[in-house]
This record gives structure tokens, sequence and C-alpha cells, in this order.
């Protein structure tokens, strides 16, 4: 199967003048690199969610805003903390929901390869009362990665997870969207650093100056150091 | 849940005849559950005879109101248009009682099953209709949202995620439908039948004949209860993955 992934090179997306909701937005612009996990902290209201929208398409983009290299035809997949699997149907048919709601044949290989690479196929046949908060998360995440989206946008998604279960997810995310296009919003700087490519802190302020913290600037850094770093950039934005 | 049922029947009859014996009621106001049970007995084929043709006139009803009042909660749902030549129509049928409008279903509809399966229908209509609106109408933002993201189309949309989120409220209707189909089916016999537990419920209490309009009446609550239950247990049934039962 293709890997629709390839088309993005990079998105850029640009806030300009003044006003809600370019205010949300510093840095003025961020790039999203294809085939790269993009990872947007920032307090409470600094608009991440509503710039993960955007790019999802389920939020009108305001004039002040330009999104450059979105295309209509980006298949995209959305994954929140609230993942709504649905009760009335198994693990497995949850997880491959997409095609049944496209009215395409079910992809039984599929879903049993990714349920498998999840830790999940066991539980297959269980329903969603039957398995846990983690195992659930896995299932939407399986259903995430089963849409084999050009743009995966996770909205904190580990959000209310205890600690090592969603230590356990970030794995099964680095590991399973490697060379993939992410974009994700998270409120710890700790799952940024781990996940990241590329860390954007989003702040109100426009104060921060250039305020893209890549990976790669992180060189030389421990991963302790550069979560610290991001307190601190947190903590003043 | 049947212990706890036969227990208050019990308590019932025993009130029930406590009543008769106090105050000393004559049968022709008030028999003691003994003559009812006693009249039930000696002639069950004509209670039967009578029960079939109440219980065609109200399933039926119950079939044709369930169907069409979740065909009509689908439009309404789905467009807005529908919905404004709609509702006023529903509404307006509500503000009529429907005991009212019963002697001209008969002489529209004739002494057949056909009037008193419109009048149980059209108790019936509205709060399946209104609960099919509401169950579809609280599904929220979310699914809609994924739905768009993988490309659903409406038909998958429908079956798989949209009805099953509102079956709880659906069979809240469904309830509700089950538990009063029987008013509008024996109103329909009491105005004009050759038949059916309404039909003779009025001629034996034309006839003084008490014990048999309270066995006519023990019938009516048994199938009701019945169909009561069956819709309760089918609707659970179909709501699996709730946890309140």
């Amino acid at each position: 199967m293709a890997i629709n992934h390839r088309h993005i090179i990079s998105l850029t997306v640009t806030a300009s003048g003044s006003g809600y909701p370019a205010d949300l937005f510093a840095p003025s612009e961020l790039t999203i690199s294809g085939g790269k996990t993009t990872v947007l902290v920032g307090a409470s209201g600094s608009g991440k969610s509503t710039l993960l929208r955007m790019l999802a398409g389920l939020e009108p983009v305001p004039s002040s805003f330009t999104l450059e290299g979105v295309q209509d035809s980006f298949k995209r997949a959305y994954m929140t903390q609230d993942v709504r699997l649905l009760p009335w149907l198994t693990v497995e048919r949850n997880a491959g929901i997409g095609n049944r709601l496209r009215g395409e044949p079910e992809d039984r290989e599929g879903v049993r390869t990714t349920l498998s690479k999840l830790d999940l196929e066991r539980d297959a046949h269980k329903y969603p009362s039957q398995i846990s908060g983690g195992m659930a998360q896995r299932t939407a995440l399986a259903r995430t990665l089963l849409e084999r989206a050009d743009l995966n946008l996770l909205d904190e998604p580990f959000a209310a997870l205890d600690a090592i279960t969603r230590r356990n997810m970030q794995d099964l995310v680095k590991q399973h969207f490697e060379g993939k296009t992410v974009v994700m919003v998270t409120h710890d700087p700790l799952e940024a650093v781990r996940l990241g490519d590329a860390i954007y802190v989003l702040s109100q302020t426009h104060s921060g100056g250039p305020a893209a913290l890549s990976a790669a600037n992180g060189a030389g850094q421990s991963p302790a150091d550069r979560a610290e770093e991001l307190f601190e950039r947190l903590q003043g934005s | 849940m049947i212990v706890r049922a036969l227990i208050t029947f019990a308590g019932l009859c025993l009130f029930w005849q406590g009543l008769v014996s106090v105050f000393q009621m004559p049968p022709y106001i008030l028999p003691g559950p003994g003559a009812v049970f006693e009249t039930l007995i000696k002639s069950p084929d004509l209670f039967l005879r009578h029960a079939a043709i109440t219980a065609v006139e109200i399933v039926l009803a119950l079939i044709i109101g369930l169907a069409a009042g979740f065909a009509t909660g689908v439009l309404i749902w789905q467009s807005a248009r529908a919905e404004r030549w709609i509702w006023p129509l529903l509404l307006a049928s509500q503000a009529v009682p429907v005991f009212a409008i019963a002697p001209l279903l008969v002489i529209w509809l004739g002494y057949g099953l056909a009037s008193k399966i419109t009048m149980a229908v059209l108790i019936v209509f509205f709060p399946v209709t209104v609960a099919v609106v509401e169950g579809l109408r609280r599904i929220g933002p979310y699914w809609p949202e994924q739905a768009k993201l993988m490309g659903a189309k409406p038909w998958p949309l429908f079956w798989l995620v949209q009805l099953p989120s509102s079956l709880g409220t659906i069979g809240v209707g469904a309830r509700i439908a089950a538990a009063t189909a029987p008013i509008g089916a024996i109103v329909g016999e009491w105005v004009g039948a050759s038949g059916g537990l309404g039909y003779l419920m009025l001629h034996a209490n034309a006839r003084m004949q008490i014990p048999t309009v309270f066995a006519a009446l023990f019938c009516l609550l048994v199938f009701t209860l019945s169909l009561y239950g069956l819709v309760n247990f089918t609707t659970r049934k179909l709501l699996f993955w709730t946890e309140e039962r």
C-alpha cells in the first residue's frame, strides 16, 4: 500500500495581524515537516488545540491565518484523549471502523496486524466495557494508524492516563508513527521531548522570540535538560 | 423480580378483599378477587377470544406506531424543512384528545380492526417520534467529526454509529408506547366494536356483570405487562453494552 504521508513535504502555518485568534499564536510561523513528529506545547488557552483542529479541517481557518501546503485532499486522522470507542463494537471492529464507515470491505488482515503490533490481538473480540483505559487508548491508536492518513493529528491523546500506561503509549507512538507526518499537542514537556522531532512552544505573549525548539537544536543536551528548558519557556509563555 | 411481583399482587388482592369485607360491598359494585377469578376460570374461552382480538390490535398498532414514529423521527432529524412542516402537525395531533376523535375514526374506518389500530397508533406515534429525534440529536460532535475525517458515507454512519448511539432514548419511547398502546385499542372498542376486551367490558358493565368487567381488566393488565416486559427485554438485549439495565 502506498504510504500517503510522503506527499507532505512541509506545511507552514502563519499568523498575521492582531485580534483573536492570531493573538494566541506565537511563534507567528511554524513549519510541519513531512514524515516528522511536530509537537506543540503551551499553556491552556494558547491555541494548540485550535491550531490542530484547523489542520484537521474541523475549524474554519480565519483570514489572519495561512496554512501553506495543506490540501483538502489530505487524508487526516485525529485522535484525542477522549477516544469514544463505540461500545457496541468489539476492539477489532472499533479499530477497523474507518473502512466500514466508508462502505469499503473490511481490512481484516490490516486490523489483525495492527492489533498484534499494539499487543491487542488477544483482546480483539472484547467489547470496550471489558478492557482497561490503556487498552482503549491502544485501540484508538490502532484506529488512527489504520486510517493510514497523510497527516496524523494527536490532541493530548494520553493526558488521562497513568504514568506507566502513558509511557507505554508514548513508546508505541514513537514506534508506529516513525516516518509519518504527525502533529501532536501536549501539556507535558517530557512527552514533547520524548516524541518530538520539532517542538513549538505556543505563547500568547509574542515576546518569546523564535519559539521553535527543534530537537536538532537540543543536540548535546540531555532529555532532562531539554524538558527543563521547555518548562522554563512554558512558564514564561 | 417475579417473587416481588407476586408478593405485590397478593398484597393488592388482600387489600381489595379487605375493602370488600369491611365495607360489605355488593358484587355489582365491587366484587372480591375470589369472585373475579371464579368468573375468569368459569369461561376462559370467552376471555381468550376477546383478549386475542385486543392483543392483535395492540401488537399491530405498536409495530405500525414504532415504524411510523421511527421514520418520522429520522426525517425530522435529517431535514430542517421537514421539521418545520411536521412538528406543528405533531403538536396539533397531541392537542386534540384521541378519545374525542374516536367516534369519527369508527365512522371513517368502520367497526373492524382499522379504527382501533389507528387510535392506538395515534397514541404511540408521538412519544416514539420525539424519542427518535432526541436520541439522534444527543450524539454530540465527536463522531460526526471523526466521520468527516474518515470520509464516512451517510448510511454506514447511520447504522454503525448514529442509530446505536440513540437506541437508549428510542428504547424509552418504545417502552412508553408499549404501556400506552392498549389505551387506544380499548377506547376504540368502547366506541364501536364487535369484539375485544373493551367491547366485553362495556357489555358486561351494561348488564351489571361487574366480575366480568374486572376479569377483562385483569386480562388486559396481564397482556399489557407482558408486552411491556417483552419490549423492555428486547431493548435491554439490543443495548447489551449499557451497564444500567
